[in-house]
Order: C-alpha cells, then structure tokens, then sequence
C-alpha cells in the first residue's frame, strides 16, 4: 500500500425533481500519497465539493456514488454501510467546510464542539481532550489559547472561527483532512494568516489533506498538486509549479489568464478638460440609529469621506468587508440617507432621501448590486424586469418596449430567447448580465457597481469586466466600482479610494498600487494579494506592528 | 403515497407549464372539495325536497330508501337539508376567508414595506384584537348587532384578519430586505407597486396554504356558532346548525346528527389535506 487515497473510475449521480438521472462526476481517478497536499480547482458546478465529500463516503441529498472506488488507506469507504463509515469520519477523515460561522452551534461555548469528535469515537478521556484542544489552538496561532474555548462561536472572528474549526476537524488525528474553500469567505489580510496557521499544522503532522477552491493563487500557496476540474471530470493533473508554469490543457491555460484581468487601458495624454465633475461626494456621515443633534448616527459606519468622479472615467472603492464601502453606495443611491455631507450629480445637489430625489435624477443613477440571485425578482421573467425601467422612466410600452428589451439583451450580450426565461433559469454570469441590461434600460449616466464580479468565477467575471469596459467605450458610462478584489479593481478603474473602518484612507492611481503606495494600510492590503507563486506565502513579510494596527480581529 | 405525474416527459413541447408533482392525497382531497363547491352551487336542483318540508311522520327516522341520510327533528329529509346546508357553510366561509385573506395580507405588505410608526402601531391594534378570544368576540358582536348573513361575514372576517396581517407581515419583512426590492425602491417605485409586483409573488403560495387553513378554522368557527345558536336561523341551517338542531338524536343514534359531522369533517379535512398536498412544481428545467 503506497497511497493514502485511492480513487479510481468514480462516478457520481444526481437525481433531479423530475426523476431524471444527471452524471455530474465521470469517471474520475487520482491519488494522495501520505503527508500530501492536493488542491481541487474548477469553476463552480465542477464537482470540486463532489469529490471531496466522496473521500467521506458521502454524496449530497440525492447524489448517489454510481460506480467506482474510493479507498482509504487501504481500505474502501465508498460500499461500507453508514454507521461503519460514520466511525471512520473524524477519525481517518474530517472535513473544515467553507463557512465556519455557518457549522459552529451558536448556543454551544466552542470548547465543546471541539471535542464532540473524541466524545463520539471514545477517543480520549474528556480533560486530555481539553488539553490536546488547547495544544492545536496554539499551534493554528490562536489568540489566547487557553480560554478562547470557553467563547461563545460568536465572541470570535471569522478568520479565528475558521481556525478553530481546523482545530475541530484536527482533534481525532485524521490522516486525510477535506478544505473546503475554507478562505473565500475571508478578507485577503486573515487569509494570510489562516493560511498559514493551516500550512504550519499540516506541514508538522505530516497530514495529507485535500483542499477544493476556485482560487489559483491560494491553491498555489499550500497545495503539492493541482488537480483541475470541469463539468465533472478532471481536464489536469501535475504538480503546482508545472500547472502554474508549465500548463498543458487549453482549459488551465484559461484559467491562469482570466486570473491576471488586462490593466484598464487608459486613454493618454487626453488634455484634461475643466468640466465639472459628474458625481461629488462631500464630507459624508453615515449610518445607523438615531441621529443626535450634532448630526451623528448612533453607529457610525462612514465618517468624512469625500471625492470626486469625472465623466467616462471610473472610480474604484476597495477595502475590507465591514469598512463601510458597500454602505458608501447605498448613501450615495440615497437607500440609506447620509447624516451629513452633500451628493452632487452635475453639479446639482440630490436629496440625501431617494423618495425626495426627482425621477430624472434617480435616472442618471442606477445601483447593481452583488449577488444577482437576489437583485432580480425569481417570480418574474427577464422582459418583465427590464421592462419595468423603461416604462417607469421613459413611458415605454408595447412593440417599441419590446424592440429595446431585445437591444439591452444584444447590449449585454444574451441571446433574446432569453426574456421569456425566469432568473433561476439562468447562470450567475447570464443574471450578472441582466442586472447590468437593467441598469442600462434606464440609460444611467453613473452605475453603482458593489461588488458585482465578487460572486462569480474568475472567467465569469473576467467576461463581465470586458462587457463593462465595452459598454463604457459605447455609451460614455461612469462607473463607481466597489469591490475587496484588487485585481479587478485594477482591471477597470482609473482612480481608486482605499477605506478602512468608515474612512477614507487614500486616494491613487491603480498603477502604483502595490509598489510605493502611500499609506502603510494600502501596502498592507495589496501586498497580502495571494500571487500566483508557491513561494509567496513563505517569502511574505509584512510590518506586524501596522498588522497589529489594522486588525479589528 | 406519492404518484409522480411527470407531465413534461408527456408534454415535451410546452414543459414549462406542466412541470408539476401531484400527489394522490391532494388530488382526491381537491375532488371532495370541488365536490362540495358543486352541491353548494347546485343545491336547489338536486335536493329531492324542500329544505323546510315535514316529509315524515316519524322524527330521526333511520337510513332508508326513501331518506337516504334519514330524517331529523322535525321529520325532515336530511339529505336535502345537508346538500342546502352546504350553501351557508361554504358560502359564507368563503366570503369572510376572502375578505380577511385581502385586509390582512393588504395590510401586512403596506406594513412591512413602509415600517416605522405605521407598522408599530397596526401591528399593537391587531395584536389587541388577536388577544380577546375568538369565540366570546363573535358572540358578543352577533348578540350586540343581531345575526344576519353579512354580519356573519363581517364578524368572521373581523376575527381571523390578525392572524392573517401578522402572516403575510412576517412573510413580507423577509421579502422587504431582498436585493431586488431595494432596486424597485432606488428605482423610485410607489408603495402599490412595491407590494403588488415585487412582494406579492414572493410570498403567495405560504399565503395561500395559510387562506386554506383559515378557511377550516372558520368552518369550524361558523359550525359552533350555529350550533350555540348565533349562526345561520331556522328554517335555514347550515352544517353546525343542524348538528344542533338534532342533538337530542345522539342518544338514539341517529343519522341526522352523524351526517353532518361528517359533512364538516370531510370538508375541513379536505382542505386541510389539499394544503399540505399542494401541486409541487419541477425545478428541473434542462429537459432535453
């Protein structure tokens, strides 16, 4: 026996609602060593979880493993009956799912659902769990590691969550541990250290893990091997620097390209005209609770931020989740009013409530949203939606409504077959699209874009990048482009804001991003972008005294 | 239990609109319903006699040819009576379920969508309401204003519409915070438009399960008060009147009290079966 995992020819199955039998893995064969790392990549819908979860012995609700193999060390999980498998798992094999938050118990103190794995396996007497609990704790580099257990899961950060359940899933000595896309959900500064802290422990106890993610750049700092995955089967296999360097499949090559996106290209040396700018922000305060006579909000969660935004260009706002960027868009569209501090559009000041803005002003400002999942209404059809615009803003009805539906749909890109279609009928690119053709059917002068490539896969997105810039260059659109993603942001911006905590830390270009920023939290920000280099990880040093100063961990 | 009808493998061309699971309970549940809805409509004309005739001489007279449910108190035909019965029972729940299901999930939307004071304050009136009893508020409206058909109506609807305001709020609250609700508003949307084309569909098929379910409640509502005497007058008498009427045939087991509890029974459980059962419609969309 020279593999830890062995899996051969496995095939997975689906059945619909409909009793129809769908193969999403087809015949799949890799292996682990013992001590190895290897990453599951592929776009959503690859199958990358699939996979993962069948090193359990486990499908999804109506999955089903439908031929193949999987053997752990040495001995197959995949036919054992549920309660033999169920004593393997935690023990051999144990899983960190993507959102900790989501899989801890809010009513249990954590130090419980740590050692729930050795209560159930009989493993250890209840107080050596305890101290081998707190023993992973320090090594994943917890904060206070011998009381942090008595927290509740939510007196902690996600980033310290998603530790502590490495540490759940470390406590049985499993020999295989499943990742799944534990970072995505985390901001690129405690992905760095969660990364680490995962290295670290893997790396000491000689533990082979698999770790499923859409993200390149992550993979290639802890994984031995890639494997790369679409539509259910695996299109390459080798190790990290040869996938990274040396790709062989178009697919891989695919992927490598849409995760660098073209630089904007900026028009040079047009002479600066003196018009006025199209969008101003002044001084605004903002947030939530009762405003006091001073103007200030009970919570406050924009203080002071200002700047300006000129016509055909784009303005980019980056900064991690909780410093209030997203809120910025809302103030700015008037959903939520600011409680001090002016919007100018043109020059002429709007109303810091929408319900007093004039239809024409609400017009020229049009906001898109991030998950288009919830942006677009499941119980209408796509006419119905881009409809709604342009009969509210431009009285729009019967066959020349139609004609301009089928003009937004060709704008954006979408076969017209699809307004008769309903959202969830559609892929998360194709309903980023929609969003977009709304947004467009009011004939905005200014779209709000908060975070609307974040929720998609690195190709996905990459397409929605080329259609905003193409639309820029044919309707002279602005954009205010809010997004925690550095290199998109790069991508499309001409100027971006840094925030942090509700303020505005700096304004510059997107060129020198990375190298000579001003702030020191700018270049603590940029420099923790994972890069495609397994060396990245290990060769990064970042000052901990301004690390210290920018954690609100 | 479960039959799967997979009407879109029938209906290739057009699957988009039989993508639908039906289940055997619901079926024969809506066929009883349906059934019902027949007879109420058509009573007058299948009824073998009048309602308010002394066709025997003999009172709570056994199941037989002649009377196939027998007679009741009086010596009247309690087939006729049940199929007439039927009339008031379905007729006036329906009316007061309609007119409740319309004021409350009209008002929980309006209350959801604008919040603030306007919803604090619905929301404490109705919970007032909620807090008296059902039963004694009806009684003390019928007997302050006398009973009457509309009355009856009004009284019931009076009743259940907390319950439904409080429904469709809690539904509509979820709704209110979704993405394309906020666009509808960033868009400059009125409150009608908000709670018509952006919230109604969200939340109408739980609204219509709970329109079922408070349909049976107000059966069950309409048959006590009858049975109290408050409910539909004699000769009249809908389902919960005539067991009253023929109480006093319990101890000689007569039909004339039995068949109208079923008649009762089988309608609210129909209902309450249908609601549960409830056509399912297929996701699965990518049919080749």
């Amino acid at each position: 026996m020279s593999n830890l995992v062995e899996v051969r020819n496995l095939r997975v199955d689906a059945k619909t609602d409909s009793g129809r039998t769908v193969e999403i893995i087809r015949d799949v064969s890799f292996d682990i060593a013992e001590g190895e790392i290897v990453a599951l990549i592929g776009e959503s819908g690859s199958g990358k979880t699939t996979i993962a979860l069948t090193l359990m012995g486990y499908t999804r609700p109506g999955c089903r493993i439908a031929g193949g193999k999987v053997t752990l060390s040495g001995r197959e999980i995949s036919n054992l009956p549920e309660h033999k498998r169920a004593r393997r798992r935690g023990t051999e094999v144990s899983y960190v799912p993507q959102s900790a938050a989501a899989s801890f118990n809010p009513a249990h103190k954590i130090m419980d659902q740590v050692v729930e794995v050795t209560k159930i396996h009989r493993l250890m007497p209840i107080d050596e769990a305890r101290r081998k609990a707190v023993e992973l704790f320090k090594a994943l580099a917890l904060p206070e590691p011998d009381t942090i257990g008595d927290r509740y899961p939510h007196q902690v950060s996600g980033g310290q969550l998603q530790r502590l359940s490495a540490a759940m899933a470390l406590i049985g000595d499993p020999k295989l541990v499943i990742f799944d896309e534990p970072t995505t959900a985390l901001d690129v500064t405690t992905q760095i250290e969660v990364l680490r802290a995962f290295k670290s422990v893997m790396k000491k106890g000689a533990i082979a893990g698999v770790y499923v993610s859409h993200d390149l750049a992550v993979v290639a700092q802890i994984a031995d091997r890639i494997i790369v995955l679409k539509n259910g089967e695996i299109q390459e296999v080798g190790r990290t620097q040869d996938i990274l360097h040396r790709p062989q499949h178009p697919y891989t090559r695919e992927l490598l390209e849409a995760f660098e996106p073209a630089p904007h290209g900026r028009v040079v040396d047009r002479p600066v005209e003196p018009e006025k700018p199209l969008l101003v922000v002044k001084d605004i305060v903002a947030g939530y609770g009762r405003v006091d006579e001073t103007g200030n909000p009970s919570v406050k969660v924009i203080n002071k931020v200002s700047f300006e935004l000129h016509r055909g260009k784009n303005l980019g706002i980056i900064g991690e989740s909780g410093c209030g960027k997203s809120t910025l868009a809302r103030v700015i569209a008037g959903i939520l009013p600011a409680a001090q501090g002016d919007v100018l559009l043109e020059g002429k000041p709007l109303d810091r409530d929408l319900r007093r803005r004039s239809r024409n002003e609400l017009r020229d400002l049009q906001i898109v949203f991030q998950s288009a999942d919830t942006a677009l209404n499941p119980a209408k059809s796509i006419a119905d939606i881009l409809a709604r615009p342009l009969a509210f803003y431009h009285g729009m009805s019967g066959q020349r409504r139609d004609a301009r539906i089928d003009q937004l749909l060709d704008m954006v890109h979408l076969p017209r077959s699809l307004r008769h279609r309903r959202p969830t009928e559609l892929s998360g690119g194709q309903k980023q699209r929609i969003n977009l053709a709304r947004a467009l059917a009011a004939d905005a002068k200014l779209i709000l874009c908060d975070e609307i490539t974040s929720a998609l896969d690195t190709v996905v997105a990459a397409a929605i990048l080329e259609l905003l810039k193409e639309l820029q260059r044919e309707h002279s659109l602005s954009y205010l482009f809010i997004s925690h993603d550095l290199s998109t942001v790069r991508a499309i911006c001409d100027e971006v804001v840094v925030m942090y905590a509700g303020e505005k830390i700096e304004q510059l270009s997107p060129d020198i991003m990375g190298s000579e920023a001003g702030h020191p939290y700018s270049r603590l920000l940029f420099s923790s972008v994972p890069k495609l280099d397994t060396g990245w990880l290990d060769g990064l040093e970042q000052d901990p005294h301004v690390l210290q100063a920018y954690s609100r961990r | 239990m479960t039959m799967f009808l997979s009407l879109s493998n029938t209906q290739k061309a057009r699957p988009r609109r039989f993508g639908y699971r039906i289940s055997v309970v619901g079926a024969v549940s809506f066929l009883i319903i349906a059934a019902w809805t027949l007879v109420a409509i058509f009573a007058p004309y299948i009824a073998p006699h009048p309602v308010g005739d002394i066709v025997d001489f003999d009172f709570f007279g056994p199941v037989s040819a002649q009377f196939p449910l027998g007679t009741d108190y009086l010596g009247r035909d309690m087939l006729s009576r049940i199929l007439l019965g039927a009339r008031y029972t379905v007729g006036i729940s329906l009316a007061a379920v309609c007119v409740a299901c319309f004021c409350g999930v009209t008002l929980g939307m309006t209350a959801a969508v604008i919040g603030g004071w306007f919803d604090r304050g619905l929301s404490r009136m109705l919970d007032a309401l909620t807090s008296i009893p059902s039963k004694i508020l009806a009684l003390v409206i019928v007997a302050a204003v006398g009973t009457s058909i509309p009355i009856l109506i009004v009284t019931l609807a009076i009743i259940y519409t907390p319950g439904c305001y409080r429904f469709a709020r809690a539904l509509a609250v979820n709704i209110n915070t979704m993405d394309y609700v906020t666009v509808a508003r960033a868009r400059g949307e009125g409150i009608g438009y908000l709670i018509r084309s952006e919230i109604l569909p969200g939340i109408i098929g739980p609204v219509l399960a709970d329109f079922g379910l408070r349909f049976v409640f107000i059966v069950l509502l309409l048959s006590s008060m009858s049975f109290l005497g408050l409910g539909v007058q004699p000769p009249f008498a809908d389902w919960g009147a005539l067991v009253k009427e023929n109480i006093g045939g319990l101890s000689f087991a007569a039909p004339a009290v039995i068949f109208p509890s079923i008649a009762i029974a089988t309608l609210t459980i129909s209902v309450n079966l249908l609601i549960d059962n409830l056509p399912q419609k297929i996701r699965d969309r990518s049919e080749q």
